[in-house]
């Protein structure tokens, strides 16, 4: 599955994008996940009301399921216009 | 309709006169443009506007879509940067063509707010002092939901 980070999860994290290999069946489980790896993950996921995320670039909820899902974004409130 | 998610800048003028070009059935035209503004005590060097390529052609997408299901447009422009940009550089212009002004005002306020909260752009303010993201404003979630 390819997790892509942007804005300051990007930053916090150190990379726009990797590839991961999970069994994780929900956004939550997949968050529980990268939490576990390592302090810079821990700190971009510590409040995931600061947090968005898209699931197959569609805006979604953090118990949105994964399966068949190919990429997961996160990222911080939009600041567009 | 058209949706351009672009880094270089637009000619406003030129837009908006091939916008409204030949439509005998549309009474009304209405064009917003946002511009970078500069920051009173800490002025801007320049913004930088980050986005997710993909996503965010298909939510601008979405969103015209549901301005012309939900107001009789006949057409609808959606232009946004990113990159880095100026203060005073044009970010941003919708325009919306209606029979009638009430439709078309209405349609580019309501493209405006979903712009603001629903397409993945993130802005980051760059001062002599550093650099800040643009916090999202409880007021723009605000003016997201009068339209639900």
């Amino acid at each position: 599955m390819n997790v892509l980070y942007f804005a300051w999860v990007r930053e916090r994290i150190g990379v726009p994008r990797e590839q991961v290999e999970t069994t994780a069946r929900t956004v939550n489980d997949l968050v529980v996940e990268l939490r576990a790896r390592e302090e810079r993950y821990a700190a971009a996921f510590e409040d995931l009301s600061a947090l968005r995320v898209a699931v197959d670039q569609t805006l979604a909820e953090f118990d949105a399921p994964l399966d068949g899902v190919r990429e997961v974004a996160f990222f911080p409130p939009m600041t567009g216009g | 309709m058209r949706i351009s998610v672009q880094e270089a800048p637009f000619d406003l003028g030129r837009e908006a006169a091939d916008f409204a070009a030949g439509r005998a059935d549309m009474g009304a035209i209405v064009t917003f443009t946002g511009v970078v503004r500069d920051l009173p005590g800490d002025p801007l060097e320049v913004m930088e506007i980050e986005h997710y390529p993909g996503m965010t052609e298909a939510a601008l997408t979405e969103m015209a879509q549901q301005a012309v299901a939900r107001f009789s447009l006949g057409d609808v422009l959606v232009i946004h940067r990113f990159g880095a940009l100026k203060p005073g550089e044009m970010i941003m212009m919708v325009a919306t063509a209606a029979p009638h002004r009430k439709d078309a005002f209405a349609a580019a306020e309501f493209l405006m707010d979903y712009l603001k909260s629903r397409a993945p752009f993130w802005k980051r303010e760059v001062t002599a002092q550093g650099s800040d993201w643009v916090a999202a404003k409880d007021e723009d979630e605000v003016a997201l939901d009068r339209w639900s």
